[in-house]
């Protein structure tokens, strides 16, 4: 006795109205708003030319990032046009940067550019995997989303705030607190000797470093959640300690994922450019000791590039500009695509 | 030769939720026990508990007295993770270690508890091959393949070999066959019946065939609550209780 | 037969036990490690810069050398101009290629477009000054806000890119499909239906891209240059906040170290509110239409 029963519907199928009519008649009658009549007079065919306009204006868009590319590649190579013809493949093994008389030799900057990052790497990447190890294997949920958000914070503070916190907080700590220790028990490497002015490579190595962590440990973090649950509870149902499974279950697993992100942050460190230059002293010598101030390719450009006078000097910057930008790009290319082939191309990197 | 496991009172939570309700259960060593039950009743994470695996999950914890031969799996000085070498686990879907190679997939039990003899990690190595019947196939490439190149069900012997290697008393096995073709789960049913000569064995399995198939002794599961538990024929032929009569003819799960 | 004897141990080993907690140990100290300088900044930033923010830093152009007083008045409207120029240039070319690499890109060719787009955001960000100088300032022979906002432009497309192309992918495709079935164009369902759809994630990965390049210095240098005075004329060399902070930060004058540190922390400032407001959105789920 349900009245909603369908087989209990007296109703005969042709006495609804639409089914008896033509669709000529249907027109006249099922419409009264000219919004609806409007669709309905649109032809299939006549949206082609928008859309085929759209997908033009579209696709544009997404070829100006070509564009971009080529156009850095090729002003970088015509302004230091110059710079090349005159001084070819010696102008990167070269000591002596001597501007006034005309002699352009880059080897510090690439001395100096190399040693702060590999030093910012060496302090960075062993606390950026305990930090992702942390965040996915240790940490308790609600930590989480507070730590992870902590680190992001880092990886967005613009560079120069890093380098007005180095300049008046790290410097004068290390120079008090930090050098004389290190050259008192470490003086005999020849790492750890010189004057103490807080500034120079270790500074930088230091900064750098701080900088660094967010990126690697964000992406390490990404590749170690990659890794598939059951590859850990193998190992425990092995009998395996937690530091074992992580070990041989998921570090193990994340290995060339994790080499990515290490050099991923490398690309990052080696175009750093203002808070080494506030830093690291801006001394165009190649010095053994971590004391001693240096220079690097990004920071020359960054404090002699306005001031250069005469063509030459502006096409040796602008030549070292290039070099940057290929050594980053190989950097970078190489990074991705490992972090890719973990990932499956759904890594996102906030650098 | 093989040691029995004792259950008394076990319960076990996720969170908040109960899904063990004070099960008593008395596996018998040396023979092939399947624990069977509709979805959600409980059964995989009855076994979990029994190597404490169950706990590895957040916010998941259990209480009760398991004894597995003289070891208190729950006792006050007890660590999980030396319990876990001696009791030993097969999953659903295989997982073998990728980066390794067969070899290093069997080794790494034995690796990660401090052994390092060659000459005796390759008899063992050898052995628990030959033990899950994949010996004969992966002889010649125990060293250049890796453990995931093997197909689904040479990978689920591998990690039955991997599990073997330890030497553990119990092998606890978790739908062992269920993500595998016919004839790799018949090869591994074929392997359980081999292994209960020197071990004891639990599996957890939906398909009740296979139950019948390969074990002695057959526990029924529903709802977190043991129902019934006796020998697998008197289980599947004249069930003393009605809901197991239920599950067994197909009225539901 | 088994030998029991061969492998076991009864007990788990102390040095792996020892292993164990120094492991957890290492890991913990590193997350505590890491965050102490993010602590130590932004202490160091409030304490040193609040004291220093008054009426006349907001409102006033910097005075001559060695005179107290002063603020970074023109250094903030500087900064707005670049960034208005900058922005016109890089969100709808960056959301252009998002649309580009999210409806027309699952092919060969947009997985290059995103090879270059993340190429591009790894250049560092001197050497886009470079090419911008190149560009504009050396044919113009001046300094100005026009090749600033360039180099800044050219920075924010990919990061906007990416970030229009994960959200607009994350708009089922059941709303594409009944737009399609409704007779609507395809150009139309794109902007009026997915897009708006996505929209407060487009946004907020446009305050992303906005919020990085607003703290840029480097590529600033030599095309915006600075301004001591007031400008207004996007032709002219023009001052901005970071470059401000980085000129009074080295210099020998603790006037402008302290206005240095207040700059910084309106710099941070703005830049936590961007971080925290896409946290918050993301988290949320922007997809209020959607579902």
């Amino acid at each position: 006795m349900n009245p909603t029963d369908p087989t209990e519907s007296q109703q005969p199928i042709t006495s609804v109205p639409s089914l008896a009519q033509t669709s000529a008649e249907r027109k006249k009658t099922t419409t009264s708003s000219p919004a609806l009549a409007r669709i309905r007079r649109h032809t299939p065919g006549s949206s082609k030319v928008p859309d085929t306009f759209f997908r033009g204006i579209i696709a544009l868009a997404a070829f100006s990032v070509f564009v971009i590319v080529v156009l850095i590649v090729y002003e970088l190579i015509d302004k230091s046009r110059m710079s090349l013809h005159q001084f070819g493949i010696r102008f990167f093994y070269g000591k002596d940067w001597d501007p006034v008389n005309g002699d352009f030799g880059a080897l510090p900057f690439v001395y100096g550019t190399v040693v702060s990052s590999v030093l910012a790497l060496i302090l960075a990447v062993p606390l950026s995997v305990g930090v992702a190890v942390f965040l996915t294997e240790m940490c308790p949920v609600a930590l989480r989303a507070i730590i992870s958000f902590l680190v992001e914070l880092l990886a967005a503070i613009p560079s120069v705030i890093y380098g007005l916190w180095g300049i008046f907080v790290l410097c004068p700590l290390l120079r008090v607190y930090v050098q004389p220790p290190l050259a008192k028990y470490f003086g005999w490497t020849h790492l750890f000797s010189g004057p103490q002015f807080g500034l120079g490579m270790l500074a930088a190595g230091i900064v750098l470093a701080i900088m660094v962590v967010p990126i690697v440990a964000s992406i390490t973090r990404e590749v170690l959640s990659a890794v598939p649950q059951n590859q850990r509870e193998a190992a425990l149902a092995l009998g395996a300690t937690r530091w074992e499974m992580i070990r041989v279950a998921v570090l193990r697993n994340a290995r060339i994922g994790i080499l990515g992100a290490v050099i991923l942050g490398l690309g990052r460190a080696l175009g750093e450019t203002m808070a080494v230059t506030m830093v690291i002293g801006n001394r165009p010598e190649i010095a053994k000791s971590l004391f001693a101030p240096g220079y690097t390719m990004a920071s020359v450009i960054a404090n002699e590039f306005s001031e250069a006078t005469g063509d030459l000097y502006l096409s040796a910057l602008v030549e070292i500009g290039l070099a940057l930008f290929i050594v980053t790009l190989i950097v970078n290319a190489l990074a991705r695509l490992l972090v890719w082939s973990i990932t499956g191309g759904t890594a996102r990197v906030n650098a | 030769m093989g040691v029995g496991i004792e259950v008394r009172g076990l319960k076990a939570w996720y969170g908040k939720s109960l899904a063990l309700k004070d099960i008593d259960m008395s596996v018998p060593a040396n023979h092939v026990t399947a624990v069977i039950g509709p979805s959600g009743c409980g059964k995989s994470t009855f076994v979990r508990c029994l190597n404490r695996m169950h706990e590895t999950i957040p916010e998941a914890h259990a209480e009760g007295e398991v004894k597995v031969g003289d070891i208190e799996v729950y006792g006050d000085g007890t660590d999980p993770v030396d319990v876990r070498r001696k009791i030993g686990m097969v999953f659903q879907k295989p997982n073998p270690f990728p980066t390794m190679s067969i070899y290093d997939n069997v080794a790494a039990g034995l690796r990660l508890n401090g052994f390092h003899n060659r000459k005796q990690m390759n008899e063992l190595v050898e052995r628990s091959l030959k033990l899950s019947a994949l010996w004969e196939e992966v002889k010649d490439a125990l060293h250049k393949q890796s453990g995931a190149s093997l197909s689904g069900g040479q990978q689920q012997r591998l990690c039955i070999a991997r599990a073997l290697a330890v030497e553990p008393d119990v092998l606890l096995m978790d739908e062992p066959a269920s993500a595998l073709d016919p004839i790799s789960t018949s090869k591994i049913e074929e392997l359980i019946f081999q292994l209960k000569q020197h071990y004891t064995v639990v599996i957890v399995t939906h398909n009740m065939q296979q139950a019948a198939r390969v074990a002695e002794f057959t526990g029924f599961f529903l709802m977190g609550s043991l129902i019934e538990f006796d020998k697998t024929e008197k289980i599947f032929t004249t069930p003393a209780d009605k809901r197991t009569e239920d599950y067994i003819t197909g009225r539901f799960g | 037969m088994p030998d029991p004897g061969k492998s076991r141990s009864s007990k788990l080993s102390a040095w792996r036990k020892l292993a164990n907690v120094g492991a957890t140990l290492f890991a913990v100290t590193s997350a505590v490690l890491v965050l102490v300088p993010l602590l130590a900044i932004f202490i160091y930033l409030l304490i040193k810069g609040v004291g220093a923010i008054n009426w006349a830093f907001l409102t006033q152009t910097p005075k001559p050398v060695g005179e107290p007083g002063g603020g970074m008045a023109n250094a903030m409207v500087g900064s707005g101009l670049i960034l208005l120029i900058a922005s016109t240039i890089g969100i709808p070319t960056g959301i252009g290629c998002g649309i580009f690499l999210a409806e027309y890109g699952r092919n060969r060719f947009g997985d290059f477009v995103r090879f270059t787009a993340d190429v591009l955001n790894g250049v560092p960000s001197i050497v886009i000054g470079i090419v911008a100088y190149s560009l504009v300032v050396l044919r113009q022979k001046h300094f100005s806000a026009y090749s600033g906002g360039l180099a800044l432009g050219i920075m924010m497309v990919p990061t906007v890119a990416r970030a229009t192309e994960e959200m607009l992918l994350m708009v089922p495709n059941s709303i594409r499909e009944a737009a399609l079935g409704l007779g609507i164009p395809k150009w139309r369902t794109t902007l009026s239906i997915t897009l708006r759809t996505a929209s407060a994630g487009v946004i907020t990965g446009c305050m992303l891209a906005f919020a990085r390049v607003a703290g840029e210095t480097a590529p600033l240098l030599f095309t915006a240059f600075g301004n001591q005075y007031w400008n207004l004329n996007p032709n002219q060399p023009t001052a901005a906040l970071p470059l401000q902070v980085f000129v009074y930060a080295i210099s020998p004058f603790d006037e402008w170290h302290r206005q240095a540190w207040a700059g910084a922390l309106i710099l941070i400032v703005m830049i936590v509110v961007a971080v925290a407001a896409v946290r918050i959105v993301t988290s949320r789920g922007m997809l209020k239409g959607a579902s």
